[in-house]
């Protein structure tokens, strides 16, 4: 399937930073900088599903709107690799540059509501990329929309219909046609479950996973829901106040997660088991504002672990095992395996 | 206090008068709420999860009303009044907001009103429900009412709270809000709390932290909590009790161990199945509920879930409509597999 | 799976291809009054079209003797038998005022009908026609529905064409106002940076400046010796120039919020250009709003435009508006011996009234969350 073996990563981000600038005062003086994304870097192999998570504030829905150029980053590069093999930093681009590379990179939004146009019919709605991306045949169009709605197990005759006709999980599936009109290569789902029933969700995973084997997707998945980003991805980065704190393939980071943030955002989610008793509160405090991250590990103020040296130096993303990056200057000593009840597949209820 | 329950929900309906048509948001809920206890509401949307909790006090909005039904919920003083029967805008149902029962929304900023401080507010609310603080009578005066808010701010792990006392809500960050907002909640000593996906808003972490309080807060001071959530896993967590709804009507309801090892409603069943856990293979296809919510005017005739159940039988769920019967182990169900009595056309 | 969604109910299927003007037209059909007002207003612009064919005669035509005829109201039956008549006004000079006092001789009946040949003018300046209305059958003779002024002008007459001037003025001046709001407002929205600053205070100096003045500063600019017409296009793009601000303001809300929408980011990155963006996503969203709008700022228009008329300043005789009309009642004198010369105020009322419930409805017809 997907995997580091000499293939070369269809996105490899480096060093990527986007502040947004605090503007105060009659003449708008720029007073400091919100760091939404404060050094990300990861690569992403073609065929996989690169799991985004974090809390609020940590930056990942930020990191996927840089990737998709839907604002410039501050700095940083971004490696594209295009689909006649030549390989494109997306960062610097200007907006007649990205044009044609817009067909490639598309996104899955979290507001099943507000991400589809509801003066359009779906006709309108999902073959408008067919349209700006030179299909001007309606004929054409309305053949691809019909192949694309029963991809996503709609019927073709809807595509007459208005959004507002249709529920949640519909929508969010008209979303996912759309996204998928001009054969993207790289699909960054933004939250697309998360404002979906449960039942629904299951539903919307299931596509998602179907679709990615037929068409040979690239997903980065971005969601702060731990359990569907663990069903879902091949590897996941765990984000926190604008950086990569851990990046390992799911197994892993869950299992034995190197992070004390990792293993602190573990033990929080709770089990939909009541013989699993709640996992204690290791984290004390409030995420910090990433206009003004604290000194050292940006995580030492919450951290059980943290000593002297925590405060002062700032740790860089290494690579402690295969495909496993941590940072954090004391990974290799901590003891933070997750409880065994936790992650012990001894069947489910039911 | 005797061992009777301290809300007892029977048959209650509430409908909403729409141009379109009238929809039954609420459909026959039944349940009971005993003192001290944590009752889990868990359900999808449109399911009247909601819906019930505003009728238990008194706040549905119009073109909604209550249709039928009782809400037996027992006063401090030990006499048993009818919910659904009191005036919405009169003394008795405000005496009882906030003082007997209180809520924590779901939404903390839109609750908090955003001219006055947090302080101000939670300072209103004790003086006003003077009682509960004096109970031999007299009024709680302003000084003593703000020194009340700061032990209260402690009691819910709100840092510095003589300063946090004079933030407004939107100074605060999401979680310290909802930790306002509870204590708002408990500022009046209430005996039943409802929590309305109280977490839903919140990160995983400040969740943990907020619902590790409520356990603390419900252990302490006996309060009876009844928790909304569509988190299967808040629930699992958090409630003794579970009752499980859909479009209107409680499915299965049972003590928290039975619903999510032994669940009878093939509902219930299907619910946790979908799930993806923390646990279990990944990258598989999940076993999903077929088909889709049904559209709010054109329920299902019969048993409201027996188009998307797979345990259907046939003739018999889609004539009739199952009522909630105990089927063992401290559960009750509503579906034909179980028993046999269907409700009154 | 999802293809096993329920079967929708008819009902439900005319809904889900409802277009959302069709949602806005069902929704606006449910409140009777608006739908009455609308009504209303279908008459007046009929009337705006061909205020030929509803007067009885030249508004123009004078005859001092027959000045200051009270209202000649129409009887429907003659002994039982539909026979429409007026009756005719008789006049006696008063020895000791000199004027003239009208009575009515019940012998004296002029024979109207409907649908009558009447002096001939031209359908929207083209086709040739004479049919009116409402006419006397014998068209030697002169009627006054709503009786005459002091030059002895037809009142009825003249109200139809006022109609015409008056509720032009109105939506033009607006229609102008949306496009300059609409497309300055949405640059200055969509664009931000410098354009925003630079439009967002040129709106603050234009809203600053009191109008009145401004009005009348510029409309005793206009040349005296300018035909009717040209006054009557100076007024309303002066009207109009000042009008655009709020709209501006509103328009560059909508595009601001809208801007951060799903949906916009989305057709960004399918590629749309900016043009299109704006024309095919933006705008429609907030059209309906914007109509709704602007439906309650044509009244505004209407008694601005009547306000200055009134006072001189405005549409000058011999152009004929509501406003002009309403000069002639200026004077205690005139209004005690001819009140009916203050009907087109009631006009201006039964507009104004029309339009602030149609914009009512519409508005809440075309915002379905605001209930």
């Amino acid at each position: 399937m997907s995997g580091p073996d000499g293939a070369q990563p269809l996105l490899r981000v480096r060093n990527l930073r986007k502040f947004f600038p605090i503007v105060k005062g009659v003449f708008s003086r720029t007073v400091g900088h919100v760091r939404a994304v404060d050094d990300v870097g990861f690569d992403v192999h073609e065929g996989e599903t690169l799991g985004l998570v974090g809390e609020s504030g940590c930056g990942k829905t930020t990191t996927s709107r840089c990737i998709l150029r839907a604002m410039a980053p501050t700095s940083g590069e971004m490696l594209y690799r295009r689909r006649d093999g030549s390989t494109v930093d997306l960062a610097p681009l200007s907006r007649r540059e990205l044009r044609p590379l817009r067909a490639e990179i598309q996104m899955i939004f979290q507001d099943p509501f507000g991400s589809l146009n509801p003066r359009m019919t779906l006709f309108d709605n999902v073959g408008e990329p067919l349209l700006v991306n030179g299909m001007s045949n309606r004929g054409e169009r309305m053949d691809r929309v019909a192949e694309l709605l029963r991809l996503v197990g709609l019927r073709p005759e809807f595509m007459h219909r208005f959004p507002h006709a249709f529920s949640g999980g519909q929508r969010q599936r008209i979303g996912i046609a759309r996204a998928l009109s001009t054969n993207p290569r790289l699909v960054v789902a933004d939250e697309p479950v998360s404002a979906l029933d449960v039942s629904v969700q299951a539903q919307v995973l299931n596509l998602l996973l179907e679709l990615q084997q037929r068409l040979r997707l690239t997903f980065l998945f971005v969601a702060h829901d731990l359990s569907v980003v663990r069903h879902i991805s091949d590897r996941v980065a765990v984000m926190y106040v604008g950086q990569i704190v851990e990046l390992a393939p799911t197994k892993s980071i869950f299992e034995r997660p190197l992070h004390p943030y990792t293993a602190a955002l573990l033990k929080a989610v709770p089990v939909a088991d009541p013989r699993v008793p709640a996992g204690d509160v290791l984290l004390k405090g409030e995420v910090p504002s990433p206009a003004s991250p604290p000194a050292g590990c940006y995580f030492n103020p919450r951290c059980p672990f943290a000593d002297e040296r925590c405060r002062r130096e700032a740790p860089v993303l290494r690579e402690l095992a295969t495909g496993h990056s941590v940072r954090c200057h004391h990974a290799e000593r901590l003891q933070l395996a997750v409880p065994q009840e936790r992650i012990d597949p001894a069947g489910r209820s039911g | 206090m005797t061992g009777g329950p301290l809300l007892s929900v029977r048959g209650l309906k509430v409908v909403f008068g729409l141009d379109e048509g009238s929809v039954r948001a609420v459909d026959g809920v039944s349940f009971d709420v005993m003192p001290g206890q944590v009752v889990g509401i868990v359900g999808e949307s449109g399911c009247g999860k909601s819906v019930t909790t505003k009728a238990m006090l008194q706040l549905v909005d119009s073109p909604g009303r209550i249709a039928a039904g009782e809400m037996l919920f027992r006063r401090a003083g030990g006499d048993a009044v009818d919910l659904a029967r009191l005036d919405p805008r009169g003394r008795e149902i405000r005496e009882i907001r906030g003082a007997e029962i209180a809520l924590i929304p779901q939404e903390p900023m839109a609750s908090f009103s955003p001219v006055h401080t947090v302080g101000e507010q939670i300072v209103e609310a004790i003086r006003l429900h003077a009682r509960q603080w004096r109970p031999e009578g007299g009024a709680v005066s302003r000084a003593d009412a703000r020194a009340i808010v700061v032990d209260l701010f402690r009691d819910v792990g709100i840092s510095m709270p003589e300063q946090r006392l004079d933030s407004y809500s939107w100074q605060l960050s999401g979680g310290l809000r909802q930790r306002a907002m509870i204590a708002m909640a408990l500022s009046c000593k209430p005996r039943l709390l409802i929590a309305d996906e109280p977490t839903t808003a919140i990160d995983v972490t400040t969740q943990a932290q907020v619902l590790a309080l409520l356990r603390d807060l419900q252990k302490r001071h006996g309060t009876a909590i009844v928790f909304i959530t569509h988190d299967l896993g808040v629930i699992a967590q958090m409630a003794s009790h579970v009752v499980v709804m859909y479009l209107g009507r409680v499915m299965e309801e049972g003590p928290v161990d039975a619903i999510f090892h032994a669940p009878r409603h093939p509902y219930t069943r299907a619910l946790l199945r979908s799930m993806p856990g923390m646990r279990g293979e990944t990258r598989v296809a999940l076993p999903t509920i077929s088909g889709t919510l049904p559209h709010p005017f054109n329920r299902p005739a019969g048993c409201p879930f027996h188009p998307r159940c797979e345990e259907a039988i046939a003739g018999r769920c889609q004539a009739r409509v199952p009522v909630l019967r105990p089927v063992g182990g401290g559960q009750s169900a509503s579906c034909f597999l179980h028993h046999d009595e269907a409700e009154a056309t | 799976m999802a293809g096993a969604a329920a079967e929708m109910s008819a009902a439900e299927e005319r809904i889900s291809v409802a277009s959302n003007w069709t949602l806005v037209w069902w929704r606006f059909r449910k409140h009777k009054l608006a739908l009455a007002s609308a009504a209303v207003l279908a008459v007046l612009y009929a009337i705006v079209l061909c205020p030929d064919f509803f007067s009885t005669q030249d508004p123009e035509r004078t005859d001092a003797r027959q000045a200051f005829i009270p209202i000649q109201s129409i009887h429907f039956l003659d002994d039982g038998k539909w026979a429409p008549w007026v009756p005719a006004a008789v006049g006696k000079r008063n020895p000791v005022t000199l004027r003239m006092e009208w009575g009515t001789d019940p012998a004296r009946k002029i024979r109207i009908g409907f649908f009558v040949d009447g002096p001939e003018y031209r359908f929207l300046g083209l086709v040739r026609a004479k049919v009116r209305l409402v006419g006397p059958l014998d068209p030697e003779q002169r009627i006054f529905l709503l009786g005459s002024d002091r030059m002895g002008r037809d009142q009825w007459s003249r109200i139809m064409h006022g109609t015409q001037t008056s509720m032009t003025i109105g939506l033009v001046a607006v229609t102008l106002s949306v496009v300059l709001g609409i497309v300055l407002g949405g640059i200055s929205g969509y664009f931000g940076g410098w354009i925003d600053q630079v439009i967002q205070r040129l709106i603050e100096i234009l809203q600053s400046v009191p109008t009145i003045p401004i009005w009348l500063a510029l409309s005793a600019a206009l040349p005296r010796d300018w035909t009717p017409t040209q006054v009557f296009f100076a007024i309303t793009v002066i009207l109009s120039l000042i009008g655009w601000t709020t709209l501006g303001r509103e328009v560059r809300g909508r595009f601001l919020a809208l801007r951060e929408e799903d949906f916009v980011l989305a057709a960004e990155l399918a590629g749309c250009s900016r043009w299109r963006i704006i024309v095919r996503h933006m705008v429609p969203t907030f059209l309906s709003h914007i109509i709704a709008t602007s439906s309650l700022a044509i009244p505004v228009m209407i008694i601005n435009e009547t306000s200055l008329s009134f006072l001189g300043l405005g549409i000058r005789p011999p152009a004929i508006s509501w406003g002009v009309l309403l000069q002639e009642a200026q004077n205690i004198q005139t209004l005690a011996l001819a009140p009916w010369l203050l009907l087109p105020g009631l006009l201006v009322i039964v507009a104004v009234l029309a339009f602030n419930l149609v914009g009512d409805g519409l508005r809440d017809a075309s915002d379905p969350y605001s209930k």
